[in-house]
């Protein structure tokens, strides 16, 4: 491995199981088992995906949903372990997957803040410091104090955005959030993300629009079904992305 | 360890934090509910078994709200943590965070909640005429085994309420038969010795027995006694460790 890989997907496979216990309970669990009826599927969501990055690569990533893509995510972001495989990574890495879930209703922005930040590894210093930072880069100083249910998703979003992006990191893995908030919102986060990624950061994106991947993106990585179809530039891909995607439409229609 | 405890301090205080807001919130009486509840079980326990078991037994009051104080304690904590995993899999599923923390945070409340009722049980002890004394200095002891207990068995009971949802239902039909054999209102003495001995078998009645002889016999527990409460604090965390260790990727899967 040389120096300028900073990431390294090796072989990774994740598997889930379809119909064992955990859907049928503990009851038709033992009563199946006692009739010889038990059976669980398996369920591979991501197949024998192998790729590297290099330190400043951009990866867009794409494919049909259910894919795998998020899955494939987790594990580089080593929220999941691969069921075979390995996932190296050189560096900090921070995901942002689907912004505003894990935030507890209850609770208000400001005790939603800390405690997202304290999940991401800050310290109470860093945050003491840098709270009002992140309240003023979201535009939430009036709602400070507000149960978070009252939020909007995209104010969830925003503040989500904000205390995830205030760290550098050498991965940066973005699951569908260049569409974070309104407009005004839009250009500020978009901007930030680029000054992340101008200071070095390899990122991760996924996205469905391929515009936004054929804009940013150096290297792209399309799955289906848990496999990898193709892994390399930009422009090939995209046009064999397209084409496949037309292919499918043609015969949906057709089935019509 | 340590250090990792330390690296993961103001994770453990903000998720405490949020234990505790969340369970007293819109609540008037908020804290003083979870004094209220032994003393109404108290208080109902008193009016009901005096006639049948205390006459012979001496500090009554004091003996029931000992076996109550140290039950309820352990069911609070370990049924809080049974459900602490599954409650944060929006959490764990998207973070990479520690999973044992969130059994953590919710043990580190029903501690705080134990300490303001133990409180309450040294004034209802003083005003049923126990004499205080340096000995009860020595209940730190097995109130730092009860501790280590319950999270052994919420980290147990909260893997195996991932694995299996049914876990919920036996376990609430457990701890109500455990706090029948718990010896909360009853004395174990009418017991033959035989039987007697198979209490031991119960650690809450362990913890329950030590508090008595410190409070109300006014006695240090034999040696051999004292041996009780760390086995059983050390046996559940090494299984519910050795179940995290082990289990700790699988989680993912099935929440």
């Amino acid at each position: 491995m040389s120096d300028q890989v900073i990431l390294s997907v090796d072989h990774v496979s994740i598997m889930y199981k379809v119909g064992d216990f955990k859907d049928i309970g503990l009851k038709e669990f033992v009563m199946r088992k006692l009739t010889h009826t038990y059976m669980s599927r398996e369920f591979w969501a991501v197949n024998d995906v192998t790729f590297q990055l290099e330190k400043g690569d951009m990866l867009g990533i794409i494919g049909s949903n259910g894919a795998g893509k998020s899955t494939l995510l987790k594990a580089i972001s080593n929220v999941m372990v691969p069921t075979k495989g390995r996932v190296k990574a050189n560096g900090k890495v921070v995901a942002l997957l689907e912004l505003a879930s894990g935030f507890d209703g209850e609770l208000t922005v400001q005790e939603n803040a800390y405690l997202r930040g304290a999940m991401l590894g800050y310290t109470r210093a860093f945050m003491d410091q840098k709270y009002d930072e992140i309240i003023a880069f979201a535009e939430l100083q009036e709602f400070q104090d507000r149960p978070f249910r009252q939020l909007s998703s995209g104010m969830k979003s925003r503040i989500a955005f904000s205390i995830a992006s205030l760290v550098q990191p050498d991965i940066l893995i973005l699951d569908e959030v260049l569409s974070v908030g309104d407009g005004a919102f839009k250009v500020k986060s978009e901007a930030k993300m680029r000054e992340i990624i101008q200071n070095g950061a390899t990122t991760i994106l996924v996205s469905h629009s391929l515009d936004q991947i054929q804009q940013l993106c150096n290297k792209v990585l399309w799955m289906e079904t848990g496999k990898l179809i193709e892994f390399g530039e930009t422009e090939g891909i995209c046009k064999n992305y397209i084409k496949f995607l037309s292919t499918k439409q043609n015969i949906q229609r057709q089935k019509q | 360890m340590f250090r990792r405890l330390k690296e993961y301090q103001f994770l453990l205080e903000e998720l405490t934090k949020r234990d505790f807001r969340k369970k007293y919130k819109r609540t008037v009486l908020g804290v003083f509910w979870s004094v209220l509840s032994p003393l109404l079980t108290l208080f109902v326990m008193k009016l009901v078994f005096t006639n049948f078991f205390g006459r012979n037994t001496e500090f009554y009051t004091t003996y029931l709200f000992a076996g109550n104080l140290i039950f309820s304690y352990f069911r609070e904590s370990t049924t809080l943590g049974m459900s602490a995993l599954m409650n944060n899999a929006d959490i764990f599923s998207k973070i990479n965070i520690p999973k044992y923390m969130f059994v953590l945070s919710s043990n580190v409340s029903s501690l705080i909640n134990f300490m303001v009722t133990l409180v309450v049980f040294f004034v209802f002890a003083a005003i049923d005429g126990i004499t205080f004394s340096w000995r009860f200095l020595v209940l730190i002891y097995p109130t730092v085994c009860l501790l280590i207990f319950n999270v052994g068995v919420g980290l147990i009971l909260s893997a195996m309420y991932v694995f299996f949802r049914d876990t919920q239902y036996l376990y609430s039909v457990f701890t109500l038969l455990l706090m029948y054999m718990s010896a909360i209102f009853y004395q174990v003495t009418s017991f033959p010795v035989n039987v007697q001995r198979l209490f031991l078998l119960n650690p809450v009645y362990v913890f329950i027995k030590y508090f008595r002889v410190i409070v109300i016999d006014g006695n240090i527990p034999s040696i051999a006694f004292n041996l009780l409460p760390l086995f059983w604090a050390a046996a559940a965390m090494l299984i519910g460790g050795l179940i995290y260790k082990k289990n700790n990727q699988r989680f993912m899967y099935y929440v």
